[in-house]
């Protein structure tokens, strides 16, 4: 316990994973869906740390950058689409967004 | 003390670091506002960045306190303050299939944490000097991320940085008043 192993990393990724992927899928209110999968992707980056320290390969931090990066851009595309749909519906409830719907 | 604190600090640091950025998920998910939803998203990518450091990702825990507590989180912010806040208070948080969404989370947990628990001991030592040297030679994290970063991943880099003026160009249109 007192050991600090992957182990430890990988179950904390775990929660963290849940954690967002039950905001992503419950939450109504569209910032919050979108603080939820950085919080998913954050947990995908300690794994590369994790497994990075563990084979002493340093490939797992250079992808964690990427990781970083993909989630900048998402987070910029996303904050783009949520006002997008705040001038079209006046809310940032999901619910509200049903034109793809037919 | 002293010794107990020498030989297990790296693990009292992880709980402390792990319990604050479970909390703040927590509140991510949970709080209604989410103002204050994002200071405590805030507190979360904090907390990961000290866990990194624990792992020798000096860097990349650099990049974490900037990108995500300096760039995301202030577009998050404003982003928050430019919607009417005081238009979003809903009746309801959270769809209604929310109990199942956290017993199957629950589930999801304890699926990966016996995975994780069942795994042997590590095939090889952990050599954590490789991760700050370069050919061999002690430099710094830093320099021997970019080194690979630089030689090895190029062409992904490169791609990243397309990929970052592609998402930049998506918002400007997407944010633009028509």
């Amino acid at each position: 316990m007192l050991q600090l192993t992957t182990t430890h990393y990988l179950i904390l990724s775990a929660i963290l994973f849940s954690i967002g992927l039950t905001g992503i899928l419950v939450r109504r209110n569209m910032i919050t869906v979108l603080m939820s999968i950085e919080l998913v992707l954050n947990a995908v980056n300690l794994n590369f740390i994790a497994f990075s320290y563990e084979l002493s390969n340093l490939t797992g931090q250079v992808f964690a950058v990427f990781t970083i990066t993909v989630a900048a851009g998402e987070a910029a595309v996303g904050l783009g689409i949520l006002i997008a749909l705040f001038r079209l519906r006046d809310t940032t409830d999901l619910d509200s967004a049903r034109e793809l719907e037919g | 003390m002293a010794e107990f604190l020498v030989a297990h600090g790296d693990a009292l640091l992880f709980y402390l670091f792990g319990g604050i950025a479970v909390l703040g998920a927590l509140m991510v998910v949970g709080l209604r506002n989410p103002m204050y939803g994002a200071i405590a998203l805030l507190s979360c990518f904090l907390a990961v960045a000290a866990l990194f450091l624990l792992r020798h990702a000096e860097f990349v825990a650099a990049v974490q306190v900037f990108v995500y507590g300096g760039g995301i989180m202030v577009l998050f912010l404003f982003v928050i303050m430019l919607v009417n806040l005081h238009r979003l208070r809903e009746r309801r948080i959270f769809l209604g299939q929310w109990p199942i969404a956290a017993v199957m989370a629950v589930l999801f947990v304890a699926m990966l944490g016996v995975a994780a628990l069942g795994q042997g001991a590590p095939a090889a030592a952990v050599e954590p000097g490789r991760l700050v040297a370069v050919g061999g030679e002690a430099v710094g994290n830093s320099q021997a991320v970019a080194w690979m970063l630089y030689r090895d991943y190029l062409l992904p880099f490169e791609i990243a940085s397309l990929f970052l003026l592609v998402a930049m160009i998506g918002a400007v249109v997407l944010g633009r008043r028509r």
